[in-house]
């Protein structure tokens, strides 16, 4: 009798340990997934933002209709990307022309001391940084679900139940990794 | 905890034994009791706490700040610090908490509220004006570890213990006076020497059980705080940016008067003005609510240059 109660318990308690081991990657898996969708919160609300600023700093800045320009082709392809791919490296063009833009904008003293431009660069720098670390976030979190997903003995379990290994946000493109260069002279472009 | 668990059970059981005890009855009555009465507390400040915290500090909501700024620098600056909440929820992947403001020209923070779902963040308007964008967010993060950490659920639920193992030595005490020394001898002639042995620890327990319960919930304090430091810095990647903000905080010496005593183990520094990291002595830390702000500080350099270095 007591042989049959040793087993039955053993098997009643790698059944919870298995459960428990799924319900776990299934929590990961999802958080993961949220994790992704955070960043494409955030680039949207970029581009919302963008029409904005560049309406508000036209007036001052006549002689950046170039750097203006930029910023407004880059959001519109950004928009327009297709696929995960593609989004990814026309965010990274827009990310340099705003850089180039708010960094010009250095140069126009009347321009630093409106407040409302001041406000509009504080939520620019806001957007930018929320992105940043949605990205980390996403990492962060992506990393956990393969952590949990290799290692033993859960990693014998995973593929059976179909968890496939979350891939990490990485920079596509090698001119991403380029500091922007941004142009101070006074010459028209 | 285990420690706290000890010391509940050693007391709460004694009385059980010693001064309800029925060899009959197996029930551990006064722990029961105790336990509820202590749960019951905790259950109400976790509910209601946050509420009571904000409001005996007069925070004010942000929005309402942001809106009658009274010069357009203020609202700027409120504005950064709405941003900074916002951007850390996104690190940490909690939901954005509630921020508010304390109109308090002493730099300081908390983080109250039963999860993170209904947490909420205030700082002081000293604050916000003394530090430059990188150093709120180091802050910031910081409290948003204790929200991730659950730190404020662990504290209640401390409290609550410590509440209980207070109720408990009170009634052992009362019932020392009060007579229940006739079951204590009759128990006492038939158990033996390990009954007695269990009587004296007891009894000792009961005197010092308040005390080791309050020095004990401070130590679990102080080590939150060095756990949410380490997870700001995680938080932000920037560990010398809250390095910079505790130290011009510390500068700051003045102590906040809006923020009351019960409230003091939830700030990201002693709202209580003592100079602790001036006097090192074993004493002056043991009754701290938070650690030397010099060893914090000190730990959060380490991390900073030990990223450094294996990066370059």
């Amino acid at each position: 009798m007591a042989p049959v109660l040793v087993l039955v318990a053993i098997v009643v308690v790698a059944g919870l340990w298995l459960v428990g081991m799924y319900n776990r990657l299934v929590a990961l898996k999802n958080q993961t997934q949220n994790g992704w969708r955070q960043i494409d919160v955030q680039l949207k609300r970029r581009h919302d933002l963008i029409p904005n600023l560049v309406n508000t700093v036209k007036g001052a800045m006549e002689f950046e209709k170039g750097t203006l320009t930029a910023v407004m082709e880059a959001r519109a392809k950004a928009m327009g990307a297709a696929g995960p791919a593609d989004a990814s490296r026309k965010e990274g063009e827009l990310s340099q022309a705003l850089g180039r833009l708010l960094a010009v904008a250095e140069n126009y003293p009347q321009l630093k001391s409106n407040e409302n431009v001041k406000m509009l660069q504080e939520e620019l720098s806001g957007t930018e940084n929320k992105i940043g670390f949605a990205r980390q976030f996403y990492n962060d979190i992506a990393t956990k679900f393969n952590i949990a997903r290799e290692t033993f003995p859960t990693n014998l379990f995973a593929n059976m139940f179909g968890f496939a290994p979350a891939e990490l946000f990485q920079i596509q493109d090698a001119a991403d990794r380029q500091v922007p260069t941004v142009d101070l002279s006074m010459s028209k472009s | 905890m285990a420690a706290f668990i000890a010391i509940f059970l050693i007391v709460g059981l004694g009385i059980d034994v010693f001064v309800i005890g029925d060899a009959q009855s197996y029930l551990p009555i006064a722990t029961i009791a105790a336990l509820a009465i202590g749960g019951g507390r905790a259950w109400w400040s976790f509910k209601y706490g946050d509420r009571a915290v904000l409001g005996s500090a007069d925070a004010q909501p942000l929005e309402d700040r942001i809106r009658e700024a009274a010069t357009e620098d203020d609202r700027l600056r409120y504005r950064q610090f709405q941003n900074v909440v916002e951007e850390m929820a996104i690190a940490a992947g909690v939901p954005t908490p509630r921020a508010y403001v304390i109109p308090d020209n002493d730099p300081n923070a908390f983080a109250t509220g039963p999860d993170p779902a209904h947490a909420s963040i205030a700082a002081t308007d000293g604050l916000i004006r003394s530090l430059n964008r990188e150093e709120l967010q180091g802050v910031v993060a910081h409290e948003m570890g204790h929200i991730r950490n659950l730190d404020i659920r662990l504290m209640m639920v401390v409290a609550a213990l410590v509440g209980a193992i207070v109720l408990l030595a009170d009634w052992s005490t009362r019932a020392m006076r009060f007579g229940g020394t006739r079951r204590m001898r009759r128990s006492g002639k038939g158990g033996g020497a390990a009954v007695v042995v269990f009587l004296a620890v007891w009894l000792v327990a009961a005197v010092l059980a308040p005390i080791i319960g309050r020095l004990l919930a401070l130590a679990v304090s102080r080590r939150r705080e060095y756990l949410a430091d380490a997870t700001g810095a995680e938080l932000t990647r920037n560990p010398m940016a809250l390095a910079n903000a505790l130290e011009k905080i510390e500068d700051a010496v003045e102590p906040t008067p809006a923020i009351k005593r019960g409230t003091a183990h939830l700030c990201i520094a002693d709202p209580l003005g003592k100079r602790i990291g001036e006097r090192e002595s074993f004493w002056a830390n043991v009754w701290a609510t938070h650690p030397p702000m010099a060893r914090r500080i000190a730990a959060l350099k380490e991390m900073a240059f030990g990223s450094a270095a294996a990066g370059s």
